[in-house]
């Protein structure tokens, strides 16, 4: 599976959609879930919370290990995708479906200045060596 | 960059697909795909695992089970049968486990013994110190020509006989924790999952062709991420997890294991016997949301403890772990456990967990 080219995405492995009204959706890559393997728990950061750019604010855990997601920019949590509670699989099956939260980011340029497809492609070759 | 070591089947996991990582300095498959579908193809049918990465030693000559008697905290005299394993400890004079392992009584001149990966130079070097002192006669051999390829699941042994059918006769009426020396496989009743199978040691290069021959008979390859699951179901004891040289064997869930009640002196057995232990290893399954692992610190009415393994239970779906807790803890206690910045309810419960395809906690 490649890394969609419409998402924007962080070194750290999260991928971000900005979505039609200015929030964003954030999950973990392809490469994060394959890396973690089987997913059994996910803990998202309540909707109202503020968030600092790169604070860690979820965590996954697999069968394997627990692995922290951190906050792509700067902003307001909006939502937390409830459905990973009963089905954290969905991370494995459908990463880039299987948002996480969304948050509204305090500056849309920041997510502008993430990183993009091609970009974090590197990030991941860069890892493998 | 140091150099992994491989077994004789590392090209096979890398040709069906396996992720191999770094397992105590071997290169080793933690999974073929999904951890939690290989554990349960384990519980509900079978599945085999290479543990070449163990290491396997003959003890042979006379005065071996002497030898044993005094080297190990089990006693070997509960071997009278041929075929026959004991699973043990192996103590330091302070009373600390050096390593556990399976001892597979087969003549009073030899007996084999399977140890860990990562314990076996110092396991070998010791039982040779040992020897030396007190059994000059004895020569202990290890047998890095061996590989080793464990099936396990209610149907690996009907597998094994398929793909082995020269074995058959030998090893079709063995007791549980019982082996038979087939010439060029070793075939035992034994495992590391909690259900029926065999492990079969065999020379190196037999290895890749009885993996492949077993997969064709439909037997899949599960990786160490669902060995590790399974035997944490089956209450099994991790070494450098569950019990390392810091900690004795009373206090690791081993007592069963120990044999204080004969006259025979063991190394270890002293310090033992002077020094009751104020921990005990406990069975814990998470009441809240979260996954128990290794080194959470417990907190208990008795004082702190703290988790030595854990993990997700795929056939309980629910979170479970080992650990380490003071004497007082009593099973149907509510534990908490620090996990981040939350404290999370737990059970105490009495382990294991699951075995032989059904879970037994309620």
């Amino acid at each position: 599976m490649s890394n969609p080219g419409n998402l924007k995405y962080t070194a750290t492995h999260e991928w971000v959609k900005t979505e039609a009204d200015g929030t964003i959706s954030v999950g973990i890559t392809q490469h994060a879930q394959e890396l973690l393997g089987d997913m059994v728990f996910v803990e998202a950061p309540e909707a109202g919370r503020k968030l600092k750019a790169k604070e860690e604010c979820s965590v996954v855990e697999s069968v394997k290990a627990a692995a922290d997601v951190y906050a792509p920019v700067s902003g307001t949590v909006t939502a937390a995708n409830s459905e990973l509670d009963s089905a954290p699989e969905n991370i494995n099956s459908d990463p880039y479906g299987a948002w996480i939260f969304k948050m509204k980011p305090d500056n849309a340029a920041d997510v502008a200045a993430l990183l993009d497809a091609a970009a974090y492609q590197a990030v991941v070759d860069s890892e493998a060596h | 960059m140091t150099m992994l070591k491989q077994t004789p089947l590392n090209s096979a996991h890398r040709a069906m697909g396996a992720k191999m990582v770094d397992f105590g300095g071997w290169d080793m498959p933690v999974n073929y795909g999904s951890q939690i579908d290989e554990h349960h193809k384990v519980r509900n049918d079978c599945g085999m695992f290479d543990v070449s990465h163990m290491r396997v030693v003959d003890a042979k000559g006379d005065g071996v089970r002497a030898f044993l008697r005094y080297l190990l905290a089990n006693n070997a005299d509960k071997l009278t049968v041929p075929g026959k394993a004991l699973y043990s400890a192996m103590l330091r004079p302070d009373g600390h486990v050096i390593d556990d392992l399976i001892i597979y009584f087969m003549t009073e001149q030899w007996f084999r013994i399977v140890v860990n990966a990562g314990t076996a130079e110092k396991d070998i070097a010791w039982m040779k110190q040992q020897a030396a002192a007190h059994a000059p006669k004895l020569t202990i051999i290890s047998r890095d020509d061996l590989a080793m390829v464990a099936i396990q699941g209610p149907n690996g042994r009907a597998k094994v006989w398929q793909v082995l059918p020269q074995t058959r006769a030998a090893t079709e009426g063995l007791q549980n924790f019982q082996a038979a020396d087939c010439g060029e496989y070793f075939v035992a009743r034994t495992g590391y999952t909690g259900e029926d199978g065999f492990e079969v040691m065999l020379p190196k290069e037999k290895a890749e062709e009885l993996w492949y021959a077993l997969n064709r008979a439909g037997v899949p390859p599960i990786g160490l991420g669902a060995r590790d699951t399974l035997r944490l179901e089956a209450g099994m004891n991790l070494y450098g997890q569950d019990m390392d040289e810091t900690v004795g064997p009373l206090e690791s869930g081993l007592g069963w294991t120990v044999d204080l009640k004969s006259p025979r002196d063991f190394i270890g057995k002293a310090t033992l016997v002077a020094n009751p232990p104020a921990r005990k290893l406990a069975g814990l399954v998470l009441l809240d949301r979260g996954v128990l692992r290794g080194h959470q610190k417990v907190r208990t009415a008795y004082g702190e403890g703290e988790i030595t393994s854990g993990s997700f239970s795929p056939t309980l779906e629910k979170s479970i772990a080992l650990a380490r807790v003071p004497n007082g803890v009593q099973v149907g206690d509510t534990v908490q456990v620090e996990i981040r910045d939350k404290l999370l309810n737990a059970k105490v419960v009495k382990y294991p967990f699951a075995r032989n395809g059904k879970g037994l906690i309620s």
